[in-house]
C-alpha cells in the first residue's frame, strides 16, 4: 500500500464528516455528532500515517532529502493546509467541548481536497529545481500553512459571530455574512456537481485536465452556465432570507458571541506572528538567497504583504472605539478571503515568478 | 499664536491615532493590488494587450495613457505610493513617540497595595476563608503566591490585617512598541539598499576572469576585484533534463592573488568586499572551443586522464590504438530511424565521436556520452569516459550589493521577538487582602492581566484552592 490510498481515503473521510457535521447542527442528534468526531479523528489519524510515508517515499525515491516533509508543491501544501486546519479544529473541539463549529470549518477542508480533485492537479512525487531545494523555502511553506490554517479557523467562528449578532435583514453585516456564507455554499455545491458529472457519472475526457465549474459556471453550453448563475444567486438570495433560522440553530448550541469573538481572535493572535515569521520574514530570506532580493513586489509577494496588512487592519481595529464585534469579525472574513486569493487566485488568475505552485 | 500650536496639536493627534493607521493600512492594501494585474517595468505592449482585454479597443490607448501618469506601470516606485509608506512610517513614529511615556510608566511602575475603590474594578476576584488570624496564616499565603511565581511584598499591617501583592512581566508591554520600532529598522534598511545599493549581473566563461558588473541600464560597474569561473556544471535528475543543482566553482582574487574559492550554488551565494554573487543562469559561449576530458583505462587497470580539442588524439595507455575526437555534441539523441541528432543547446546529455585506430587501421569508432556509461566501454574492453567538455560554458551571476540589508535582517528578528512579546506574554499584577473576621482570616485574591486572561484566571482558581485546601474555613 502506498501513500495515495491513505489520502484518498482520508479525502473520503473528511467529506463525511463534513456532511455529519452539518446533519448534526440541522438535526441536533448527539449521536450524529459523536459520528462527525469520530470520522474526523480517524481520518485525521489515517491522513498523518499517509503524511509520513509520503515522507518517506520521497526520500526512498532518492527525490527528497531525508529532512525534507511533503510540502512542496500545490497539491502537497494543500493536503497539509487541511491537516494543520483539522488539528486546529480538534483542539478547539476538545478544549471548548462543543461541536457547533465542525460545520462551519469542515467545509473549508472539503472545499481544498475537492479543489484539488477537480483541478486535476499532478499528485506525483516531484523533483525539485535547484531554487526551491532552500531550507529556508521549507519553513516558509510549512509555516505559513500553519498560519493559513489559523486563519481559516478565525474565518469559520468569525462567520458564526456574525450570524449571531446580526438582527435584521437590511444590516450590511447580515447581508455581508449570508453573501459569503452564500458563496462557500455554490462553490462547495459546484464542485459537487462537478465531482457527480466527471467522476461518477462519467469518466473524464482525456484532453480535459481540469474540470472544474465545467459542469456549471464553465459548461459548453450557455443555457446550463446561465442556469448556474440564477441558482447560485437563489441560493445565496434563500439564505438571506432564511438566515435568522440559521442564527436560531447556532444559539442554540450555546456559543456565546464572546466566545466566538475570543476563538477568533486568539485564532488571528497565533496566526498573525507566525505569518509574519514564515510568509513574510522567512520568504524574504528565502527570496535573498536564491535570487538576491529580499523583496521584488511580485504579484505573490504583494497579495501576502495585503494579507497581512488585512491582519494588521484586524488587530487594531479592536483598539478603536465603535468597531469591536461586527466590523472586526468582517475584517477577520475578509481576511480568509485574502488568503485564499494570495494561495491560489495568484497562481490562476494572475503570474508571477513563483513558479512553485503551478497546477501542473 | 493660538492657533497655530492648535493646527500642530491636531495633525500630531492625526498621526498619532490609530484610525489614521487603520486608514493607512487599507489605502496600502488596496493600491498595492493594481500593481499585482498590471505587469511591472514589462514592455509597453504587453498591458496595453491587458488594458484591451479589460476595457477594449478603443478605451485602452487613453486608459493606457492616464495609468501611465499615475504611475501604473512601476507603481511601487511612484511619487504617491511611496508618500503613502512615508506617512505610514510617520504614523508610526509619531504614535509611538506620543504612547511610549505613558507605557513606560506602566511598565516600571511598581505595584502598590490597592484602594478599596481600585479594587472594586478588577475583574479577576476570588475569595476565602482561612482559619487563624491574619497572621498566622501569612506563611501559607506567601508560599501559595511563591509557587505561582509571584514574590510578594508586604503593606504595613494594619488594625484588622495586610495586603500581600505582587506583579510580573511588566516589561512585556513594550512588546507592541518593539514590534513597531522593527517596521522602521526594515524600513531604513531598504531605503539605504534603495540609495546606496548595487544590482547587476554578470556572466563569465569557465577558464576566464571578469572585474565588471552590468547594471539595469546596461552601465558598467567596477567590483574593485575580479572573479574567475574555474569549472561550471549541471547536475540532473537520473536521466531527465530536469537540474537537480547547478553550481560554479569561483575564485576571487584581488591584485593579482587568490583571496578565496568557493562553490556557488542556487541557494548558496558568494559574499565577498560587500558584495554577494548569486547563481543565476548559465549558458554555452557560441563558437567557443574547448578542452574534452576524457578518463582513458586499458589493459593494465590503470586509469589515465587526458585533455584534448576537437581533431586531437590521445593513446589508450598500454596499447597502440589512438583515438581521434571527431565531433561533438551538447544534447545528443536518437530518432526512431537510429540516426542522432542534437535536442539541446545546451549541454544536457553531451557526447563526443571518437574513431579508433590502430597503427593507422581502423578499429572502431562511435559516440561516448556522459550520461551513459555502457558507451564509455569499448568493444575490445577498454573504457574511455567523458568527463567534461571544459571552457565552452559561461555561468550567469547575479551581483548585489545592498548596505542596508542587515537592517532588514535586524529588524525582522526585533519584529519576531516583539510579536512574541506582545502575544504569548502578558502583565499580571496580583493582591491579596487578609482580614481578621473572628476567629478566622477572610482572604480576596484579585488579579489583572493585560492579555489572555482566562488562562491568569485558571491559575489564581488553582492558587485560591491551593490557599484553602486542608483549611476547614
Ligand atoms: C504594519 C504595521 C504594524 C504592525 C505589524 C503592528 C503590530 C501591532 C501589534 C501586533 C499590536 C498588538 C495587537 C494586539 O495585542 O492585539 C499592535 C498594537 C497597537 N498598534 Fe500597531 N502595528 C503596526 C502599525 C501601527 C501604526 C502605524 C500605528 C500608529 C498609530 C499603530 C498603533 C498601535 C497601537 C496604539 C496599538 C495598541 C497598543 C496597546 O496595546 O496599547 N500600529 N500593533
Amino acid at each position: 500500500m502506498d501513500s495515495s490510498v491513505l489520502f484518498g481515503a482520508a479525502t473520503i473521510g473528511y467529506m463525511l464528516s463534513m456532511v455529519a457535521y452539518i446533519a448534526y447542527l440541522v438535526f441536533r442528534k448527539n449521536s450524529i455528532g459523536v459520528a462527525a468526531t469520530g470520522i474526523t479523528v480517524v481520518s485525521f489519524a489515517a491522513q498523518t500515517v499517509a503524511f509520513a510515508m509520503r515522507w518517506v517515499e520521497g526520500y526512498e525515491m532518492g527525490l527528497r532529502s531525508f529532512w525534507r516533509p511533503p510540502v512542496s508543491n500545490l497539491y502537497e501544501s494543500l493536503v497539509f493546509f487541511v491537516w494543520c486546519l483539522i488539528l486546529g479544529y480538534l483542539i478547539i473541539e476538545f478544549r471548548y467541548r462543543n461541536r457547533s463549529f465542525g460545520a462551519f470549518i469542515t467545509p473549508l477542508a472539503g472545499l481544498a481536497l475537492a479543489f484539488i480533485e477537480m483541478t486535476g492537479m499532478s499528485k506525483e512525487i516531484q523533483p525539485l529545481l535547484p531554487a526551491l531545494q532552500s531550507n529556508w523555502l521549507l519553513a516558509h511553506v510549512t509555516l505559513s500553512f500553519i498560519a493559513y490554517s489559523t486563519f481559516g479557523l478565525s474565518f469559520g467562528t468569525a462567520l458564526m459571530y456574525l450570524i449571531e449578532k446580526t438582527e435584521r435583514r437590511t444590516e450590511p453585516a447580515y447581508v455581508f455574512w449570508t453573501v459569503s456564507l452564500g458563496a462557500l455554499v455554490v462553490l462547495l455545491l459546484a464542485m459537487g456537481a462537478d465531482f457527480t458529472k466527471f467522476h461518477v457519472l462519467a469518466s473524464t475526457p482525456e484532453e480535459m485536465k481540469s474540470y472544474l465549474f465545467r459542469a456549471t459556471f464553465k459548461s459548453g453550453s450557455t443555457a446550463v452556465s446561465m442556469a448556474s448563475w440564477a441558482g447560485a444567486a437563489v441560493i445565496v438570495g434563500l439564505i438571506w432570507r432564511y438566515g435568522y433560522l440559521l442564527k436560531r440553530v447556532v444559539v442554540s448550541f450555546n456559543v456565546s458571541a464572546g466566545l466566538l469573538d475570543e476563538i477568533t481572535y486568539k485564532a488571528i493572535a497565533v496566526g498573525f506572528p507566525v505569518f509574519t515569521l514564515g510568509g513574510l520574514i522567512f520568504g524574504a530570506v528565502w527570496a535573498d538567497q536564491a535570487w538576491g532580493v529580499y523583496w521584488s513586489w511580485d504579484p505573490k509577494e504583494t497579495w501576502s504583504l495585503i494579507t497581512w496588512l488585512v491582519y494588521a487592519f484586524y488587530l487594531h481595529a479592536r483598539f478603536m472605539r465603535g468597531w469591536r464585534g461586527r466590523k472586526v469579525a468582517v475584517v477577520a472574513v475578509v481576511g480568509f478571503v485574502t488568503v485564499v486569493f494570495t494561495y491560489l487566485g495568484v497562481n490562476l488568475l494572475l503570474s508571477g515568478l513563483h513558479s512553485y505552485g503551478s497546477i501542473g | 499664536m493660538e492657533r497655530k500650536e492648535g493646527l500642530v496639536d491636531r495633525v500630531w493627534g492625526l498621526f498619532a491615532s490609530v484610525r489614521f493607521a487603520v486608514v493607512l493600512f487599507l489605502l496600502i492594501a488596496l493600491t498595492s493590488i493594481i500593481g499585482t494585474v498590471i505587469e511591472q517595468g514589462a514592455e509597453p505592449e504587453k498591458n496595453l494587450m491587458l488594458l484591451k482585454r479589460l476595457f477594449g479597443d478603443s478605451l485602452a490607448p487613453s486608459a493606457f495613457r492616464l495609468f501611465e501618469s499615475l504611475g501604473f506601470m512601476d507603481m511601487y516606485r511612484s511619487w504617491w505610493f511611496v508618500s503613502l509608506l512615508a506617512l505610514f512610517a510617520a504614523n508610526l513614529i509619531i504614535c509611538s513617540i506620543d504612547r511610549l511615556p505613558r507605557i513606560w510608566r506602566l511598565a516600571v511602575e511598581p505595584v502598590r497595595p490597592i484602594s478599596p475603590q481600585a479594587a472594586d474594578r478588577v475583574a479577576i476576584r476570588r475569595e476565602a476563608r482561612l482559619k487563624g488570624p491574619p497572621d498566622a496564616v501569612r506563611d501559607r499565603v506567601e508560599r501559595a503566591l511563591g509557587s505561582a511565581g509571584f514574590k510578594p511584598l508586604h503593606s504595613p499591617d494594619g488594625e484588622d490585617g495586610y495586603q500581600l501583592y505582587s506583579q510580573k512581566g511588566g516589561y512585556t508591554r513594550l512588546g507592541v512598541y518593539i514590534t513597531h520600532l522593527s517596521i522602521i529598522v526594515i524600513m531604513l534598511g531598504a531605503v539605504t539598499g534603495m540609495f546606496f545599493g548595487f544590482r547587476g549581473y554578470m556572466s563569465i566563461q569557465e577558464g576566464y576572469a571578469s572585474d565588471v558588473a552590468y547594471g539595469r541600464d546596461d552601465s558598467t560597474h567596477r567590483l574593485g576585484f575580479a572573479i574567475r569561473c574555474d569549472d561550471f556544471d549541471v547536475e540532473f535528475y537520473d536521466l531527465s533534463d530536469m537540474p537537480k543543482a547547478f553550481r560554479s566553482r569561483l575564485t576571487v582574487i584581488r591584485g593579482g592573488r587568490e583571496v578565496l574559492k568557493k562553490v556557488v550554488e542556487v541557494n548558496s551565494p558568494l559574499r565577498y568586499g560587500g558584495y554577494t554573487f548569486y547563481q543565476s543562469n548559465y549558458g554555452m559561449v557560441p563558437d567557443a572551443e574547448g578542452y574534452f576530458i576524457l578518463k582513458v583505462r586499458g589493459p593494465s587497470g590503470d586509469a589515465v586522464t587526458v585533455n584534448r580539442m576537437l581533431g586531437e588524439s590521445f593513446v589508450i595507455p598500454g596499447t597502440e590504438i589512438v583515438g581521434t575526437i571527431r565531433d561533438f555534441s551538447p544534447a545528443l539523441a536518437m530518432d526512431d530511424s537510429g540516426r542522432t541528432y542534437t535536442y539541446s543547446g545546451m549541454m544536457n546529455n553531451p557526447a563526443v565521436y571518437v574513431e579508433f585506430s590502430e597503427r593507422g587501421r581502423e578499429r572502431y569508432s562511435g559516440w561516448i556520452l556522459r550520461r551513459y556509461p555502457s558507451t564509455w566501454r569499448l568493444p575490445d574492453g577498454n573504457l574511455v569516459e567523458l568527463v567534461d567538455y571544459w571552457g565552452v560554458q559561461y555561468t550567469g551571476l547575479q551581483v548585489r550589493k545592498d548596505p542596508g540589508v542587515w537592517l532588514v535582517y535586524l529588524g525582522s528578528g526585533i519584529m519576531t521577538l516583539g510579536l512574541c512579546i506582545a502575544f504569548f506574554t502578558s502583565h499580571r499584577r496580583i493582591w491579596v487582602i487578609v482580614r481578621r473576621e473572628g476567629r478566622h482570616s477572610a482572604v480576596t485574591v484579585l488579579a489583572t492581566a493585560n492579555k489572555n486572561r482566562q488562562a491568569f484566571e485558571r491559575r489564581i482558581e488553582r492558587l485560591v484552592s491551593r490557599l484553602s485546601g486542608g483549611s476547614d474555613g
